[in-house]
């Protein structure tokens, strides 16, 4: 027997009251949660891929549609832009001396729904990707008709030349479909597998990189040579301007960003740059406002939930009032009777944070399960964040501020009126 | 067989509490002096002097309206009076305030209210552990047992209070009132609520648990019919 056995059977003893203080706090708990867990994780995700990026160098098109394909491979490719305006950019004499790195990147196809991206070496660089099994792609010599140029291909059953092509495959494409060094796949035209499938050209395994926990895992990396053997001109026609998707540029200071912007060659190009920093910064602005929405809406639901706590134990306290002089008369000092009541709100107070947390990681579970199944992307720490440490603390001083008038008026029960007008 | 050895058990033990109290029997355990209590803008109330031995049973009567429950407060500490003065065990109830208080009375004085009632949420058992533990008590689950079993209640010591029909909840309410093995025991009209047979029931289990305990019992009532039943009465 202690306070404690008496707060909580005195919790129990109303089951549907309190279970409907646990449901709004929980909820209200859980939503505030979910909603900065979800910040916090897609935040990291966000500036772990963009990491020194400065620009994105792309087809005219939305800035965020080429932010959000060349670097997080979410959306649809802008387009593409000619090989020699790439290369124009890079020399431009004006511009050339703010240009620290440019890695080029053809992408557009996939297999399996994870994107094949064709690049150079130096994109693995960018992210630090190793190959953890085998090796990275070697880039294959091409003709001038994007053939591979080698005496190792294969015909198929209808009598056409099929080239192999290496490529290094990302750790969370090898979980999840399985293939491993050796394993050969032929790449899909567009983004989903619902399109033609590249039959010209057939890719090999011939690496799997280490985890980077970054967009790498995700992706299937080869040469820029690989993607234009996979799209060669048309039979009878001539050689075919070669193109590039996007670039990702890094500059040499934040004086660059501004005169790259300015650089002749983009609307030469018919291209744009665009600059992660702002258009990550919109992107936040957008369903950053949601997010303030719903966690509005979850502190609304909380401080109700706490309302209801004080109004719950200041109504007990009138069916109560008898019970709370009988313990007085037995021998219960105020000071214990006033943490009995205290401990009510409180033990429902943790309770309910305790379940909102449960809530938020259920939610978080869900809601990762969706972008694995759209983008290949995963929240998976549940772990808890710096905020739910400051949350547990103002729900532990709320829980006790709303528990607090409640206490006060135990205390000040007139003990023998009480018992007189039993 | 087990009946007969809690005879015996009880019987030591009410012989070892009247040696006991043998020796202080000669000084009034309980005196009242002069007990003067006004309520504010309220009725006045004078209290005739008097005092209680060791183990006596004690009727007050009186009509409503005549300030029985006043006194019984004031006789457990619970309304302070304006004047006078009561000893209980040779302390002066009414110099002691705040946590003292609360700890004096709830070692000492067990009361018994007209209607009973409990912690609602809590069962039988706890219901009469709970003064141990707000008293500081070490908790002896065994005695609450027993003292259900010497009521008839050893049956209902797991079910909620609100379960119990309004005799066994009276009964339990006396049961509680023992369990700190008081020097006195207060009732408020403890049989006004019953019919003769309950009430003839009632008065009879407080007169023979005070004896075992050895606690002084004093009933506070209006109920004529209780008094042929004492010995020593005093009309307000």
């Amino acid at each position: 027997m202690n306070l404690l056995k008496i707060s909580w059977a005195n919790i129990a003893h109303k089951p549907l009251n309190s279970l409907l203080i646990l449901l709004l706090l929980s909820f209200g708990v859980g939503l505030i949660s979910l909603m900065i867990v979800l910040n916090v994780s897609l935040q990291s995700q966000f500036e772990k891929n963009v990491k020194d990026i400065d620009l994105v160098l792309g087809a005219k098109g939305s800035s965020l549609q080429l932010l959000l394909s060349a670097v997080y491979h979410v959306d649809a490719p802008t387009g593409n832009i000619s090989l020699q305006d790439f290369e124009n950019f890079k020399r431009d004499r004006k511009t050339r001396i703010f240009i620290k790195e440019a890695i080029p990147m053809s992408y557009g196809d996939s297999y399996e729904k994870f994107r094949i991206v064709g690049t150079t070496h130096a994109y693995t660089e960018h992210y630090g990707a190793v190959p953890e099994i085998g090796a990275m792609w070697k880039v294959p010599i091409l003709d001038s008709l994007d053939r591979v140029i080698t005496d190792n291909f294969t015909i198929n059953e209808h009598g056409l030349r099929v080239d192999t092509i290496e490529a290094t495959i990302g750790s969370k494409v090898a979980l999840e479909t399985g293939m491993g060094v050796g394993d050969t796949f032929f790449s899909f035209h567009g983004l989903d597998n619902a399109s033609e499938a590249h039959y010209n050209v057939v890719f090999k395994v011939v690496g799997v990189f280490g985890e980077t926990r970054t967009v790498v895992d995700q992706l299937i990396l080869s040469s820029l040579e690989s993607i234009w053997a996979v799209h060669p001109p048309k039979k009878g026609d001539g050689p075919k301007k070669r193109e590039i998707t996007a670039a990702l540029i890094k500059v040499t200071n934040s004086i660059g960003v501004l005169s790259l912007n300015g650089s002749d060659q983009i609307k030469k190009g018919n291209m744009i740059l665009a600059a992660p920093a702002i258009e990550i910064n919109r992107l936040t602005q957008q369903f950053g406002i949601g997010m303030t929405v719903l966690s509005a809406i979850g502190i609304l639901i909380a401080i109700i939930s706490f309302i209801s706590v004080f109004i719950s134990l200041f109504n007990s306290l009138k069916d109560r009032k008898y019970e709370l002089a009988l313990i007085r008369t037995m021998g219960g000092g105020r000071w214990k009777v006033f943490m009995l009541i205290l401990q009510e709100g409180l033990i429902l107070s943790i309770l309910g944070f305790i379940l909102g947390l449960v809530l938020s990681r259920i939610g978080l579970l869900v809601m990762s399960a969706a972008l694995a199944d759209e983008f290949h992307y995963t929240l998976s720490d549940l772990g808890l964040v710096k905020f739910e440490y400051t949350m547990f603390a103002i729900t532990i001083f709320v829980g006790c501020l709303a528990s607090l008038l409640p206490a006060f008026k135990a205390v000040r029960i007139d003990i023998s009126k009480t018992l007189a007008d039993g | 067989m087990q009946r007969g050895v809690k005879l015996v058990h009880q019987i030591f033990h009410h012989c070892w509490l009247s040696a006991k109290f043998d020796t202080i029997r000669n000084s009034s355990m309980l005196k009242i002096n002069d007990i003067k209590f006004q309520y504010p803008s309220g009725p006045r109330f004078e209290f005739p002097n008097f005092s209680c031995q060791q183990g006596e049973h004690l009727l007050l009567l009186g009509e409503s309206g005549e300030g029985k429950t006043t006194l019984l407060h004031v006789l457990a500490g619970l309304l302070k009076p304006h004047e006078g003065s009561i000893s209980l065990k040779g302390q002066d109830i009414c110099s002691m305030s705040g946590s003292d208080l609360d700890k004096f009375r709830g070692e000492n004085i067990g009361i018994v209210f007209q209607t009973a009632h409990f912690v609602k949420s809590l069962n039988v058992i706890d219901n009469l552990i709970l003064p141990q533990y707000l008293t500081g008590v070490p908790i002896d689950r065994q005695k609450a047992l027993d003292i259900l079993d010497r009521l008839n209640l050893n049956d209902k010591a797991n079910k909620k209070t609100t379960n119990l029909s309004v005799g066994e909840q009276q009964r339990v309410a006396i049961a509680r009132a023992l369990i700190n093995d008081p020097e006195l025991i207060l009732a408020d009209e403890p049989t006004s609520a019953l019919d003769d047979k309950n009430s003839n029931e009632v008065i009879s289990l407080l007169e023979q648990q005070a004896s075992i305990s050895g606690a002084a019992l004093i009933i506070v009532t209006h109920d004529q019919r209780l008094k042929e039943k004492f010995e020593k009465r005093i009309e307000l």
